[in-house]
């Protein structure tokens, strides 16, 4: 659905590229995660994807449209994203203002707005704050409204731009768990890319994509691709925390399983290890 | 620091001012910034005071919300008021001193000033206080929309104007964290003379600066990605209905105006 072929990008007065030669496809209804150090391309990618950026040299294409400045409005209704600061995000004077600044932009009818912005703020568990303001609310209250304002537009691809970095870890916990049930009632309608630092989103996804010096590294399920451990260590990224258990395990001379665990297959492992002895 | 100013600041509410049509509010408040100098005797502005008590009173937020938004202007007002009082030289001299002397007709018109100050910025921050920032701008963007003729951008100055406002409150907060942080570092505020004052304001100023800008860029993304295109016209999701109580208002300040209009010629 989501086509990406040998795409470069160099920002002006730059020698090196900020994306260089990468090439991947992303299914329909997947959830992908982007991850990689900072500096390692992700947001350029992510800017590129929204038309945000265009470049010459490569090319993406969404549900066979190809991104470029004819057609960038049509992309604008296929994609929503939501930004890292919750605050820079917030363009309307209230919730529900902001939610319906999309609408706006796509001259929908009164009515219909009202019944769209209802939906997208219940959608996020935001309705009774429908008439707060911005100042009013938590970080991650902000982030929602900003979830729900990309989600009013209907888009196909939602993309998190570390949505989640500057909250706190209730707050993150809680926007990953709403973009898990989002992306269950929705399905294969939404396709998800998450970009991000945060290890836990990571494996919540269906895939992961490694970038590092804009290079795509690694691409696999996250069983796949955590299993690497000590090569996502040398590249300055964080391992999940069962990851980071066995490899201390490791240290001390417990042999530990092969095969990637989550926190749950650790705690199931760890039973089955001392029960045996 | 910043949190007592209230220019600017809405507090939500569902009185009689609060639901008021916008529109109604700010050509209103306009009108009695003008009004306010008709009224040149005491019944104009026992009428006036009253006009404006009784608004007050209609917002619900009570008295005390109004008198702190006046406190950060009380400097300004009483030096006015000093000045008038000191340099008006007509009338019965009470007191001389020198060049000084302070007359019937300095204190009169220091009194009338004050009282004028006090109920422009009273009845000012009626509008502010009881209308959200949006609902202010929208109210600007109809009233403006003749201007629209003679090419003027109205959608997009009233888009600045709710945005504008929108930031008030956080870059207020911005302001705060960074004067701490200077404060952390060593930064002395309120000591040394103006000049050195001032100087101690530059790594408050600049590091807002450049925030404001990277703000507006992440915001200016924001915006397009959600599909703004500052060339096309946009649907509104707020509507503004006239109400019954909004010809009422009307006809209050009407009757009001006539009154202030009476008491200038009659007296």
């Amino acid at each position: 659905m989501i086509d990406i072929q040998n795409l470069t990008y160099t920002y002006p007065n730059r020698a090196e590229p900020a994306l260089n030669q990468l090439t991947f496809k992303i299914e329909k209804g997947e959830w992908v995660a982007v991850i990689g150090h900072n500096g390692s391309g992700k947001s350029t990618l992510a800017k590129l994807l929204t038309g945000l950026l265009t470049t010459e040299t490569g090319q993406i294409k969404i549900n066979d449209l190809i991104i470029n400045e004819e057609n960038i409005f049509e992309i604008r209704n296929l994609v929503g994203m939501v930004f890292q600061n919750p605050d820079n995000q917030f363009v309307g004077a209230t919730v529900e203002d902001d939610v319906a600044f999309g609408l706006e932009n796509r001259q929908i009818e009164r009515p219909e707005m009202k019944t769209r912005v209802k939906e997208a703020l219940g959608r996020v568990g935001m309705l009774e704050f429908a008439k707060r303001e911005p100042a009013h609310l938590s970080g991650g209250q902000k982030q929602r409204v900003a979830l729900a304002s990309a989600l009013v537009i209907e888009p196909q691809v939602l993309i998190l731009d570390e949505a989640t970095a500057m909250l706190d870890p209730k707050g993150r916990r809680e926007m990953i768990d709403l973009v898990r049930a989002l992306k269950i009632e929705l399905g294969a309608e939404l396709t998800v890319i998450s970009i991000t630092h945060d290890i836990d989103e990571a494996a919540h996804a269906d895939r992961v994509i490694v970038i590092n010096d804009g290079q795509l590294i690694e691409k696999g399920q996250p069983a796949q691709v955590f299993n690497n451990a000590a090569k996502l260590i040398e590249l300055g990224l964080n391992v999940p925390f069962a990851e980071q258990l066995k490899a201390k395990l490791a240290q001390r001379g417990v042999k530990v399983p092969q095969t990637y665990e989550t926190t749950d297959g650790m705690v199931n492992w760890l039973w089955q290890s001392i029960s045996k002895q | 620091m910043f949190s007592k100013i209230l220019i600017g600041r809405y507090l939500p509410g569902n009185s009689l001012i609060h639901r008021l049509d916008p529109r109604v509010k700010l050509v209103l408040s306009i009108a009695f910034i003008f009004m306010i100098f008709l009224a040149t005797n005491w019944p104009g502005y026992l009428l006036a005071t009253a006009m404006t008590l009784l608004v007050v009173n209609l917002t619900r937020l009570g008295l005390g919300v109004f008198i702190r938004g006046v406190r950060p202007l009380i400097f300004l007002m009483l030096f006015t008021t000093l000045l008038q009082v000191l340099f008006v030289t007509t009338g019965h001299v009470w007191w001389a001193w020198g060049w000084l002397k302070i007359t019937t007709d300095g204190l009169v018109n220091g009194g009338a000033i004050f009282i004028r100050f006090m109920l422009i910025i009273m009845f000012s921050t009626v509008l502010t206080l009881t209308t959200p920032p949006l609902d202010i701008a929208d109210a600007l963007e109809t009233l403006l929309r003749p201007l629209q003729k003679v090419k003027v951008p109205v959608a997009e100055l009233a888009l600045m104007v709710s945005i504008a406002l929108r930031f008030v409150p956080t870059l207020l907060d911005e302001a705060e964290m960074i004067i701490n942080a200077q404060r952390a570092r060593g930064v002395l505020f309120n000591e040394g003379n103006l000049i050195k004052r001032a100087k101690a304001f530059i790594p408050v100023l600049i590091p807002l600066f450049i925030n404001a800008i990277k703000r507006a860029i992440e915001l200016g993304d924001a915006m397009e990605v959600r599909g703004y295109r500052g060339d096309v016209e946009r649907s509104k999701y707020r509507l503004q209905t006239w109400q019954r109580i909004d010809t009422w208002a009307v006809l209050v300040f009407i009757i009001f105006a006539i009154l202030l209009f009476n008491f200038y010629f009659v007296f």
